[in-house]
């Protein structure tokens, strides 16, 4: 008996010790489950529409984290794959189409072709060009976005309702919808670390830390990095349906640069290439955004300070700061 | 006779203007350590950059093994087993020393569009990359990031990692260089060790060490081979003596 019921608390115990590196990303979620019934004690529907959005915002930082703390390719049109995965639900729902998975489909496909011929260039070059080159490619589809007249321009299209789940409204329920999106989260998360602790992941971190290295063992760091983009822009294309539905509206604005600028933002203020940091840094991005404004309307005065001290002074971010308090002497570098 | 493992036809490289290799033509042998000697700015890195494939040629051919890889990339002709260390050191500095080498092995066992299984447990890959780290002498230190690693460690590594892609052909890009004398005496037993496993392209400063290891010596003066030799006759090769040791007569 004692066997029996060792052998599943033995595995339940390597389990946990196997996740206590991962802490941080269990108290996070840990917080995200409770916080929808907090909110009920406050205004409820505007409290968890704040924290819908900000899970939508995780996703799309977390994506971004794959390719930017893990590849080192810094990609200033990553709010694109917003765009496609909005558009997706809006041009879909315009044609009666309000499936979300069909919608998800369709928005993945998108994005992979999208990241795979952007990427294909972009890759060419690097440094300053590639970020270059990701920012114009981000602006065209801004601007086709703008001229798709059919589909409301510039200013947009209004769904008539969020997408339907297996046939069924149950998204219309804005708790139903929180959790959605933080199932959403949460699997991204695993899949990332997953991907990041695979074969795929140490050729792609090891081209980050030493391209002719790798070249030199035999990888051609372009296949990589490719396939690389198409994995982070097929997840912020996610993002975009979540977006789109939260908002039940879509539009270029989602597909700014500034907005590339904003996803980048988070993942520095969270601290690149873990993962949790990106979470936590679309978190507490957004958050800041909500209060500041409402302290004053010239609240970018004083979140650009707040941004540069993390870019400058805190090594690794939010999560550098954390690893620095857990381990002193640690530089809290990436991992 | 038996083909060589590495014939380099009438290669050629310019700068501008300036000639590095000038009509360059080799054979490397199936089995022996040749040496590349020459006076600083001779073009012997050039030409391990170009037989490696990170610089390409203007005109010539090299023959790898019956295979023309002169218009094939880095990556593309180490897989077909022709590895190169570097003579400025390049690891990964954030990885562990034991990844390092893992990595190198992972790119020839398999594909790594794998993202699921996690590649740590990877027991094969783990097996082999120890064993090569055993090879080099740096089993001890498999844990450790390979940036906190000494410079003769890292040129350890840097071995260890070639080793690891399974080469038919290592070039080595000075592996002594910067060590101190019992490093570099370790280093010099270990490619006693090597040799008899790989056939070796040696560029190497040191001439006590190049001629204590080397079957076949060529001598590069201005971009051009002027002698190909075992090492006693490149020591009394008068071409040599005048236009490369000059005064030295030492040995």
């Amino acid at each position: 008996m004692t066997a029996v019921r060792g052998t599943p608390t033995a595995r339940l115990m390597r389990l946990l010790r196997s996740e206590a590196r991962h802490a941080p990303a269990l108290w996070i979620f840990a917080v995200l489950v409770v916080v929808p019934v907090a909110a009920r004690f406050g205004p409820e529907s505007f409290l968890l529409s704040l924290l819908t959005r900000t899970l939508i915002f995780a996703i799309a930082a977390l994506s971004l984290d794959l390719i930017l703390g893990y590849g080192a390719l810094v990609s200033f049109g990553h709010a694109a794959f917003l765009g496609i995965g909005s558009y997706a639900v809006g041009i879909l729902a315009a044609h009666g189409i309000n499936e979300l998975l069909v919608q998800m489909l369709v928005a993945v496909i998108a994005a992979v072709i999208f990241a795979a011929a952007t990427s294909a260039v972009s890759l060419r070059a690097t440094g300053v060009y590639y970020i270059m080159s990701t920012l114009a490619f981000g602006q065209m589809l801004y601007f086709f976005a703008v001229s798709l007249s059919a589909y409301g321009g510039d200013d947009g299209l209004t769904l008539a309702a969020r997408s339907r789940l297996f046939g069924t409204d149950v998204l219309a329920n804005d708790r139903v919808f929180y959790y959605v999106a933080l199932v959403l989260l949460a699997g991204f998360y695993v899949l990332a670390r997953r991907i990041i602790g695979s074969r795929f992941g140490r050729v792609l971190s090891g081209i980050r830390e030493n391209p002719l290295r790798m070249r030199a063992v035999g990888f051609e760091p372009f296949h990589y990095q490719m396939t690389a983009c198409a994995l982070a822009g097929a997840m912020c294309s996610i993002a975009g349906v979540l977006l789109a539905n939260h908002s039940e509206f879509v539009s270029p604005a989602y597909m700014t640069w500034q907005r590339s600028g904003e996803l980048l933002a988070m993942v520095i203020l969270g601290g690149m290439g873990t993962l949790w940091g990106a979470i936590v840094g679309a978190i507490a991005f957004l958050l800041l955004e909500e209060v500041l404004s409402g302290l004053t309307e010239h609240w970018k005065l004083i979140l650009g300070p707040i941004l540069i001290v993390v870019a400058l002074g805190g090594r690794g971010g939010l999560a550098g700061a954390f690893k620095r308090l857990r381990q002193p002497g640690s530089d809290g570098g990436v991992a | 006779m038996k083909a060589p493992l590495l014939a380099i036809e009438g290669l050629c490289k310019k700068f501008g203007s300036l000639v590095v290799s000038d009509d360059i033509t080799l054979q490397v042998r199936s089995g022996e350590l040749h040496a590349l000697i020459g006076p600083n700015g001779a073009g012997k890195t050039t030409l391990i950059n170009q037989l490696s494939g990170m610089l390409g040629s203007d005109r010539g051919r090299i023959v790898f093994d019956g295979i023309d890889v002169t218009r094939l990339d880095l990556p593309g002709r180490v897989r077909l087993g022709l590895a190169r260390s570097f003579q400025i050191t390049s690891i990964l500095p954030d990885f562990t020393v034991v990844e390092n080498v893992a990595v190198a092995v992972q790119a020839r066992s398999g594909s790594s569009f794998r993202f699921f299984a996690p590649v740590a447990f990877e027991a094969a890959l783990n097996a082999a990359a120890a064993s090569a780290l055993h090879r080099v002498g740096l089993s001890d230190r498999s844990s450790a990031r390979a940036g906190s690693l000494s410079h003769g460690e890292k040129r350890l590594l840097e071995l260890a990692i070639a080793i690891a892609t399974a080469p038919r052909l290592l070039l080595l890009d000075e592996p002594l260089a910067g060590l101190g004398l019992e490093e570099s005496k370790a280093s010099i037993a270990l490619l006693h060790r090597l040799k008899s496993e790989f056939t070796i392209v040696l560029v190497e400063h040191d001439m006590d060490a190049v001629f204590d290891l080397a079957d076949r010596i060529s001598v590069l003066v201005d971009g051009r081979v002027i002698a190909t030799g075992a090492p006693h006759d490149i020591q009394s090769d008068a071409a040599v003596r005048s236009a490369y040791l000059g005064d030295e007569a030492h040995l």
